[in-house]
């Protein structure tokens, strides 16, 4: 104790380490807590493939059945539906479904479905912009929604419009097509959701 | 008593505390009707601590259970709806009080030195506030308690790369779930009112550090007489605390009336599609949040270029607000003495506000989708007018009104689209409204002298 000199740089250097010491353990310790947010083992197992039978499902129906939780909708669509969708495509922001994020490649096509069953539609029931599920509006021109309306979907949130293939418009705050989910045919008249030749959906 | 009192204050400063900040505490003595929504935001903070506090004890935060449960408070519990209404009533309270206690700061400038931390810290109150008041929208499992938080928690999803993981994480499942409910719940009941409580305390710490500012603007601790006590300053207790009574009285009749006669204000303050439980594969015809929101609302769904840009958008048009202090930067606090044009743009700007949030609650029809653009260019806009009326002597009006105004002309042009017929025409006359504000606010104290001149600021407060 006989020198009472304060060694200042040492001090300081002691603060840093205590303080970058004590940032660490704080940093690790929010770790489990925030791990504790995810998924738990329980939510993740509640995933397998849907099966839905189609011979139920009349010309322009549409269905609804529940995959992971979410809305999926079956639309048989008709003739006429088939029909009208290409005069929709100047009026659309991604007519050709060039984003690949929407659809697995077996869709990508005007009518967004798998060869040779062009009448029923997949899609997943939420709308791409706050996930809202749409209104199914199949109807010719009703008055709210103008005299161009071949049918479709509307979203009552923010009134994005999506046309009889889940194509959106322009200029509605959805940027992309609805979604159509993994899918594949067990047979002539069942369908298997989020199961396809590449295995289950991720 | 004096003895007891002795007592406790050798060992806690109680005394002290109560001189500080209200014997003692000298606040402007000319306070007027703005001053009340102070006091009563504390007010409803502890209304809905307590209401709170008592619903928890029959609310089951669980997803089988939730919608239940609230429907046996309304109905089982004895005086249940009673609390329930009264939390419910408050939340709506809430915000009506803190509204108009942050248009009292933007017309008296008292965001401005040395009570930016004030402002600040306040803005944090509101943010939390906010948080607080959408968590616990989900609590009574409602359809559009769901289809609400979906769209609430989905924000989170526009953000690129990372965006679906954290909202994943954020609801603990893939959409909305059991474990959604359950840790907003906790974090409604016990984690938010902490930090509000803790936030609010801080808040009034630091206005009594800087004292109170008051419709003149004038700092009233530059003038104090021989004991150092302000010249214009009155104790705050007893006259503040009587006069603050007064506003409590009103208040609380108003608050019963809507209690008694009208808790669900017409399906402004508890939504309609609300008394239907929670349902995952069907959305609300028509998804409104609940008012307190809507102007914010509409700003996201105006701004369609990208879903995150409507997101920065909507958070942007909040930190504005935040950023007040280094935006305005004329000298002069209260708008009684600033010019003529700084009083029409804030006029403007609170109209512009009251009609975002009632474009929140409509559907979007073409005519309502362009007014709502056309009114989120003015809230922005509204900003940089401000920064421009900094320095009105040193502004050239004309030349900030054209660059401006070419600005949105600029806009429009990207917009239009002559295909969309119904649209464009919105567009085309619609095209009114900014530039009328820009006129108003820019062009017209530009061109004629008296919008612009500024009045001398007395030294010591008026009547």
């Amino acid at each position: 104790m006989e020198n009472s000199e304060v060694d200042k740089g040492r001090r300081r250097f002691l603060i840093g380490a205590t303080s970058v010491v004590g940032a660490v353990g704080t940093a690790a310790m929010a770790a489990p807590f925030l791990n504790s947010w995810n998924p738990s083992e329980r939510a993740k197992a509640a995933g397998a493939p849907a099966e839905v039978n189609l011979s139920k499902v009349q010309e322009g129906q549409l269905v609804r059945v529940i995959w992971r939780k979410k809305p999926v909708w079956i639309v048989n669509r008709t003739k006429e539906m088939l029909d009208n969708l290409p005069s929709n495509d100047p009026l659309l922001k991604d007519p050709g479904s060039e984003v690949a994020t929407q659809q697995p490649d077996y869709a990508k096509n005007p009518f967004r479905t798998r060869e040779g069953k062009e009448k029923f539609l997949v899609l997943i029931g939420i709308c791409t912009h706050l996930g809202c599920s749409p209104t199914y509006r199949p109807e010719l021109a009703p008055p709210d929604l103008g005299a161009d309306w071949k049918g479709g979907w509307y979203c009552p949130c923010h009134g994005s419009r999506f046309d009889l293939a889940g194509r959106v418009f322009k200029n509605v705050p959805a940027p992309t097509n609805l979604v159509v989910p993994v899918y594949s045919y067990k047979n002539e008249n069942t369908i298997l959701i989020g199961l396809d030749e590449n295995g289950e959906a991720a | 008593m004096q003895g007891l009192l002795n007592w406790i204050d050798a060992r806690f400063p109680l005394t002290k505390v109560w001189n500080e900040h209200l014997a003692e505490y000298y606040a402007p003595k000319n306070f007027n009707f703005w001053y009340f929504f102070g006091s009563l935001a504390l007010l409803v903070l502890v209304i809905q601590i307590v209401s709170g506090i008592f619903l928890t004890m029959h609310y089951k935060p669980d997803a089988e259970m939730a919608y239940a449960s609230v429907e046996y408070i309304m109905r089982d519990v004895p005086g249940g709806w009673f609390i329930r209404y009264m939390h419910s009533t408050g939340a709506s309270a809430f915000f009506i009080v803190v509204y108009l206690h942050m248009f009292r700061g933007l017309i008296y400038g008292s965001y401005k030195g040395p009570r930016e931390l004030v402002w600040l810290i306040g803005m944090a109150i509101y943010l939390a506030l906010m948080a607080e008041a959408f968590m616990g929208y989900l609590l009574p499992w409602g359809n559009m308690s769901y289809w609400g938080a979906q769209v609430i928690i989905n924000l989170f999803n526009t953000i690129p790369v990372i965006g679906s993981d954290v909202s994943t994480w954020i609801r603990g499942d893939y959409v909305i779930a059991d474990a959604t409910l359950n840790r907003l719940f906790a974090l409604h009941v016990a984690a938010l009112p902490l930090v509000l409580v803790a936030l609010v305390f801080v808040h009034i710490v630091a206005l009594h550090v800087v004292g109170s500012n008051n419709p003149d603007g004038v700092e009233i601790k530059k003038l104090k007489d021989e004991n150092g006590i302000p010249l214009d300053g009155i104790p705050f207790h007893p006259y503040y605390t009587v006069k603050d009574i007064v506003g409590v009285g009103v208040f609380l009749l108003v608050f019963f009336a809507i209690i008694f006669f009208g808790p669900e204000m017409g399906g402004y303050f508890l939504e309609h599609a609300n008394f239907e439980p929670a349902n995952p594969l069907k959305t609300p015809e028509h998804i409104a949040p609940v008012w307190y929101f809507t102007p914010f609302y509409t700003v996201l769904r105006a701004v369609t270029l990208s879903p995150f840009m409507g997101t920065l958008a909507m958070f942007g048009a909040i930190v504005l607000l935040a950023l007040l202090p280094w935006i305005d930067g004329n000298p002069i606090k209260s708008w009684r003495y600033r010019s003529k044009a700084h009083t029409i743009n804030i006029l403007l700007f609170a109209a512009c506000f009251l009609v975002l949030g009632y474009l929140g609650v409509k559907p979007v029809i073409p005519m309502l989708k362009e007014l709502g653009t056309r009114m989120t260019e003015i809230y922005f806009m509204f900003f940089i007018v401000l920064w421009i009326h900094s320095k009105p002597g040193k502004a050239n009006f004309v030349m900030w009104f054209l660059i401006l105004a070419a600005v949105i002309v600029g806009i429009d042009l990207f917009r239009y689209n002559p295909e969309a017929t119904d649209d464009a025409s919105q567009i085309v006359w619609q095209w009114i409204f900014p530039i009328g504000y820009l006129a108003l606010t820019l062009l017209l104290p530009g061109v004629v002298k008296s919008f612009n001149t500024e009045k001398i600021v007395p030294e010591r407060v008026t009547s």
